[in-house]
């Protein structure tokens, strides 16, 4: 379970989030909407631990675990997965290289075996396969000269291996054609799970016919200032977020 | 300039001193002597090079050069014993081995007698002392008064005459291994001749070696003279022996239609100049010249290119990339010159430096001076700390941060590695390269 209390995060003085509330439960997928300039990626870096973000008040509980105190790489390891709105290119970096320094950095951390290249090799094949991941896309460098759909889906290909307990998706849907975005939905709704919790960040309501959420939280001005079920998202695709804003 | 004459340092009045005392001994004929004698004359006359000395801005050899240290002696049987008792940097790839010991080219520790089929090797000394063929082209390739290679032409005690005859493919890479021994720092004048001849190929790797935290200082000059259509790949490596001054010159000539590619890795020095002189002395010469230096402490690493493009149609490839830690300082002087004739040149050149710490600087100067109207010649350089969003990026995936930034360093300097054609080769650099970022975690 995720519980963020009373978030207060400023960036060069300015505040972005003003005592932000949230709880998500285990097996659960909560969508958080909002107009631009919201705060909602700024939520997601700081439950990530993005340095540059001043936490002011507040904490973000992850099964009782305060991830304020933890660096970003202990967080990772403690199963936050952020997959990127906008990935980043690792130039000199092989795809594979890449998936297996992650996973074993986790697995040390964790205390466990390091995976062996064979295992690691079946684990990525396998999810590649169901992403549409073509094999070649693996043996380059990470994300280098990838399409906006395939570095989407080198997101959810990573967000599988490396089995994290609470992953964060933010605009997931940005730069995606319908049937991009298809694949990446089906890949994030096989990981879908009673042990694992979603935060799923965007500005659409597109994207949720295809991951179809348990709760839908708006935000506006730092805050969540209305929580509903899925029905809230057609709401607010209908209606848009003029009544938000002046929240 | 010419009326300032500054005051001798001890290290310039002691290299001065050295060549009247060992000038008897010193192999060659009464023509070599003139040579050496004229080539003495030119240091004397300029001195260390300095600041003011456009070619040596950045790295003022009076200020950074305090003491010169003896020449070395002929390497006796506990120091070849010694030699051969550490694994060379290249120890694990096939290849002719030739070793020098404190300069000295030892025949024990080389493949002399197992050279392939097209190749001849004999050591410097031999060759001047019998006056070999190929000693009158010794110089052909370093039109420079540049003072260090002044200082090598008259003190130049031994090293390697190569020829690789017309047509011939070497098989595997010769090695030369420069090895240091003893305790006490030593100097040593070290020249390689390499001849490529017409369409012949060849593979040549230099790795410099010496104790830790002593102050050897060597004076290596490789020449190599490319004939028309040949192909050349050249190696060096200067990893083990902190605390050394490593002073290194590389002149190319480049026949027409020959292709070059030279790379050039320091890890260890504690003050090193690298500096490279290709003539493109053809039409469609094609050349690769890359390297880096990852550096650390109060180490200097100085790379300095002047490439000469007196023909039409070359082209050339210039990336440098340092990884700068501690107080380290890199310096990247780049000079490309492209003559009246040299129509059709592409030439591109670029540096890039990652600095770690708040003390490490970085010293770019690219150059061009185009001559020619038909050409295309650009240059580069950027300078910068990580990059903080790639940064949380790798560690957002689990990775601490110094496992991170390793990676990312890495894959960095990979860049500069790329054009070694030789795997066995690439993978050695790229080794010591992890062992670097191990060391510095």
């Amino acid at each position: 379970m995720l519980e963020i209390r009373n978030l207060h995060v400023r960036i060069d003085d300015k505040p972005i989030l003003n005592g932000l509330s949230l709880t998500i439960h285990d097996g659960e997928v909560a969508a958080v909407m909002g107009p631009n300039g919201s705060g909602k990626s700024t939520l997601s870096y700081v439950i990530a631990g993005k340095p540059d973000y001043d936490v002011t008040d507040g904490e973000i509980l992850l099964d009782g675990q305060n991830l304020l105190e933890l660096e970003p790489d202990a967080r990772a390891a403690a199963g936050v997965f952020l997959a990127f709105q906008y990935p980043l290119e690792i130039p000199g970096v092989g795809t594979m290289s890449f998936l297996k320094a992650a996973v074993n950095a986790q697995r040390k951390a964790r205390g466990e075996d390091e995976l062996s290249i064979p295992d690691l090799m079946r684990r990525v094949k396998g999810a590649a396969e169901r992403l549409q991941i073509p094999q070649d896309m693996l043996k380059r460098a990470l994300n280098v000269g990838f399409s906006g759909g395939e570095k989407k889906r080198m997101e959810v290909l990573q967000m599988a291996l490396l089995e994290p307990r609470f992953c964060i998706l933010d605009e997931t849907d940005s730069g995606l054609d319908i049937d991009a975005l298809k694949v990446a939905a089906d890949g994030v709704n096989a990981l879908r799970d009673p042990s694992r919790a979603f935060l799923v960040i965007t500005h659409y309501q597109r994207l949720l016919n295809y991951i179809v959420p348990d709760t839908v939280h708006v935000m506006a001005a730092g805050r969540v200032v209305k929580s509903g079920g899925k029905e809230l998202a057609l709401e607010l695709e209908a209606n848009g977020y003029a009544d938000y804003k002046a929240a | 300039m010419a009326d300032i004459t500054p005051i001798r340092t001890a290290a310039e009045s002691a290299l001065i001193d050295l060549f009247p005392a060992v000038r008897a001994s010193l192999p060659g004929d009464s023509r070599m002597a003139l040579s050496r004698e004229a080539a003495y004359g030119r240091f004397v006359a300029a001195g260390l090079p300095h600041r003011r000395v456009e070619a040596w801005k950045y790295t003022d050899l009076r200020a950074l050069l305090r003491e010169a240290a003896p020449p070395a002696a002929a390497p006796d049987a506990a120091s070849v014993a010694a030699a051969a008792a550490t694994p060379g940097v290249l120890a694990g790839v096939e290849a002719v081995r030739l070793t020098l010991v404190d300069g000295h080219l030892v025949a024990g520790l080389s493949d002399l007698s197992r050279l392939p089929a097209g190749v001849e090797a004999t050591s410097l000394a031999a060759a001047l002392g019998t006056g070999h063929s190929l000693v009158g082209r010794l110089g052909q390739a370093l039109a420079t008064d540049d003072p260090i290679v002044a200082l090598n032409a008259a003190l130049m005690t031994d090293g390697v005459v190569l020829r690789v005859s017309k047509g011939t493919v070497v098989p595997v890479p010769i090695a030369l291994r420069f090895v240091r021994l003893g305790d006490m720092p030593r100097a040593a004048f070290s020249r390689v001749l390499v001849v490529v001849e017409e369409g012949a190929s060849l593979t040549l790797f230099e790795s410099h070696e010496g104790p830790d935290g002593v102050g050897h200082q060597a004076n290596t000059v490789v020449e190599i003279l490319a004939g028309a259509g040949a192909s050349v790949d050249h190696v060096r490596i200067a990893a083990r022996g902190t605390g050394a001054v490593d002073l290194s010159t590389l002149g190319v000539h480049l026949s027409a239609g020959t292709r070059f590619a030279t790379t050039a890795m320091v890890t260890s020095p504690a003050l090193s100049r690298h500096q490279v002189f290709a003539t493109f002395a053809g039409e469609g010469v094609r050349a690769s010249i890359s390297g880096g230096a990852m550096l650390t402490g109060r180490q200097h690493a100085d790379t300095t290119l002047l490439l000469d493009h007196a023909e039409p149609g070359g082209e050339s490839r210039e990336l440098f990339k340092h990884v700068l830690d501690g107080e380290a300082t890199g310096v990247f002087q780049g000079k490309i010159i492209v003559r009246p004739v040299a129509q059709k040149t592409d030439g591109r050149m670029m540096s890039q430096a990652v600095l770690l710490s708040e003390g490490a600087s970085m010293y770019n100067k690219p150059e061009l001076e185009i001559f020619a109207d038909d050409v295309q010649c650009g240059h580069g350089a950027t300078c910068g700390a990580l990059d903080e969003d790639l940064l949380f990026y790798l560690r957002a995936r689990g990775l601490p941060k110094p496992e991170a930034e390793a990676l990312m360093l890495q894959a960095f300097v990979g860049g500069a590695l790329e054009t070694i054609a030789h795997e066995g080769i690439r993978a050695v650099l790229e080794d010591v390269t992890a062992m670097w970022l191990a060391a510095r975690r």
